[in-house]
């Protein structure tokens, strides 16, 4: 049997169980959203005894050097002892400072944080509310904006964009935890072809990165494609149509399943894509939101000829369900 | 080729690391797209599997690694349960046949690490 030791007590985890099941289980708050390694709302502090390397891919050098894991992939072996600490330390006060609908379902949320908070346009942060609910957002300001804003999607009964839209007020206190992720701009080759590509508030840190190249100086052509269900689901259409009317190498395409007209393309996001850029060999591309598509659509990018030191993505793997039992995966798959 | 070319190591005279990294890249878009195996490649996290193929081809270009005939079975006795049989084994060999011949190797060079790949069959087929 591995045990946990969380604020002077020992916790003792089943076999295969892993530190964020164990706690919750009994009763211990942690934050969480994916419990899959991706969104690192869970993240503790090892004070002693060793954690599996599983537990810490992905992390930053200067969080693993400080002994931070991810606590829902930690699942020490038999006989281990662990002394975890919270990771309050990493977490940043911050303030709401508006909350504004872009469209019918997508709010953004602007905040100003208490203490400097560095990040790169198009990372994501792990927004914890007062009392520990976790959830990942893009970034889609830029630093030197001061103000942070996200694009939160409203999803019937979802506990954070349900409290967002509903509760939330500005002044309310939040923290911030973050930033994480590499998607984001990379100044150095001012003239390779960029593709930025995502559906729903995947556009949130596009947003970012495609203001951010442009300020760099980005010379080449940047190709933003922007996929919703319906032209409602689409929204800063004015300002990004804007925004290509001021730099010519930007390419802004929106793109519905149904409903397109003379502005905003029909089809599916992966076609419109290959016609306007039929043969991607060289280009850097980004790709965000919503899962599958961010995996069909790298698979897609790769095969035509996009290097993969040259994909970036990010999906916004959803949060899993409360009452996850802990089920021994079957042979061969992982 | 004179002797202390024969000597080199496949890995070496193809140009080592960097020409790795560009052949994985070919291989891997082979091997996605040829129906037959594709299955045996797909994952979620490409980089990892990118990670596993240029390991697996700096073995057969005697590169250096750590790969073992053990490990050669222990990493593929799953998807030996899950059918893998002589047929994508040949299937994958032809793919590195075709990744090395369009990066220009010699044909004498593509006959050697396809034999060091033929003789990883047992191994790879846990037989
Ligand atoms: C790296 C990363 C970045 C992210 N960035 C953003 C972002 O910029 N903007 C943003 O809006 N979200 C983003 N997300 C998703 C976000 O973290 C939350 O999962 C999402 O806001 C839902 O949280 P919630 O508490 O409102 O709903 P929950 O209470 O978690 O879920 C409510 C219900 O909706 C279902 N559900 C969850 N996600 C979806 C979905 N995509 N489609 C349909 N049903 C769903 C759930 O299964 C549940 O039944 C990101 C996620 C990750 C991992
Ligand atoms: S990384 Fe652990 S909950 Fe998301």
């Amino acid at each position: 049997m591995a045990k946990v030791k969380h604020e002077s007590r020992w916790y003792p985890l089943e076999s295969g169980e892993s530190v964020l099941d164990g706690l919750l289980r009994q009763g211990v708050s942690v934050p969480n959203s994916c419990r899959a390694g991706a969104c690192q709302s869970c993240l503790m502090k090892a004070v002693r005894g060793t954690v599996p390397e599983a537990a810490r891919v992905g992390l930053k050098d200067t969080l693993v050097a400080q002994g931070y894991f991810l606590a829902c992939t930690c699942r020490p072996p038999e006989g281990t002892e662990l002394e975890v600490a919270g990771a309050e330390a990493l977490r940043v006060p911050a303030r709401i400072t508006s909350l504004t609908l872009l469209s019918a379902d997508v709010l953004r949320v602007r905040l100003v944080t208490d203490a400097p908070f560095e990040y790169r346009a198009g990372q994501y942060v792990s927004l914890v509310r007062a009392d520990g609910l976790a959830r990942s957002y893009s970034v889609a300001s830029l630093p030197r904006e001061g103000e942070l804003e996200l694009h939160v999607r409203l999803l019937p009964g979802g506990a954070m964009s349900g409290w967002l839209a509903a509760d939330a007020r500005p002044g309310d206190a939040v923290q911030l935890q973050g930033p994480v992720g590499s998607c984001f701009y990379v100044p150095g080759r001012p003239e390779q072809p960029l593709v930025l590509a995502g559906t729903g508030t995947g556009l949130a840190p596009l947003y970012g990165i495609v203001r951010d190249a442009l300020e760099a100086g980005h010379s080449g052509p940047i190709w933003l494609f922007h996929g919703a269900r319906v032209p409602e689901g689409l929204y800063l259409r004015d300002a990004l149509r804007e925004l290509a009317e001021r730099h010519p190498q930007l390419h802004y395409r929106p793109c519905v399943l149904a409903g397109g007209s003379r502005d905003v393309a029909e089809g599916s996001l992966d076609v419109l894509i290959r016609t306007e850029c039929p043969k991607p060999v060289g280009f850097r591309a980004y790709l965000c939101g919503d899962p599958q598509l961010v995996l069909s659509l790298r698979k897609k990018l790769f095969l035509s000829g996009l290097s993969l030191k040259d994909l970036h993505a990010d999906s916004f793997l959803p949060s899993a369900p409360k009452a996850e039992v802990v089920t021994n995966s079957p042979a061969g798959v992982r | 080729m004179d002797t202390a070319a024969a000597m080199k190591s496949v890995y070496e005279q193809i140009g080592g690391e960097p020409a790795m990294a560009a052949a994985v890249e070919v291989f891997y878009r082979k091997v996605l797209t040829d129906d037959r195996i594709s299955h045996f490649f797909e994952d979620v996290d490409m980089e990892r599997q990118a990670a596993k193929q240029k390991a697996f081809l700096t073995m057969v270009t005697g590169g250096p690694s750590s790969y073992s005939g053990r490990d050669m079975r222990a990493g593929h006795a799953h998807l030996v349960k899950h059918g893998l049989n002589d047929m994508h084994f040949d299937a994958v060999a032809g793919h590195l046949k075709e990744t090395l011949e369009e990066l220009g190797v010699a044909a004498p060079l593509v006959a050697r690490v396809l034999a060091i790949a033929e003789s990883a069959r047992a191994d790879v087929l846990n037989r």
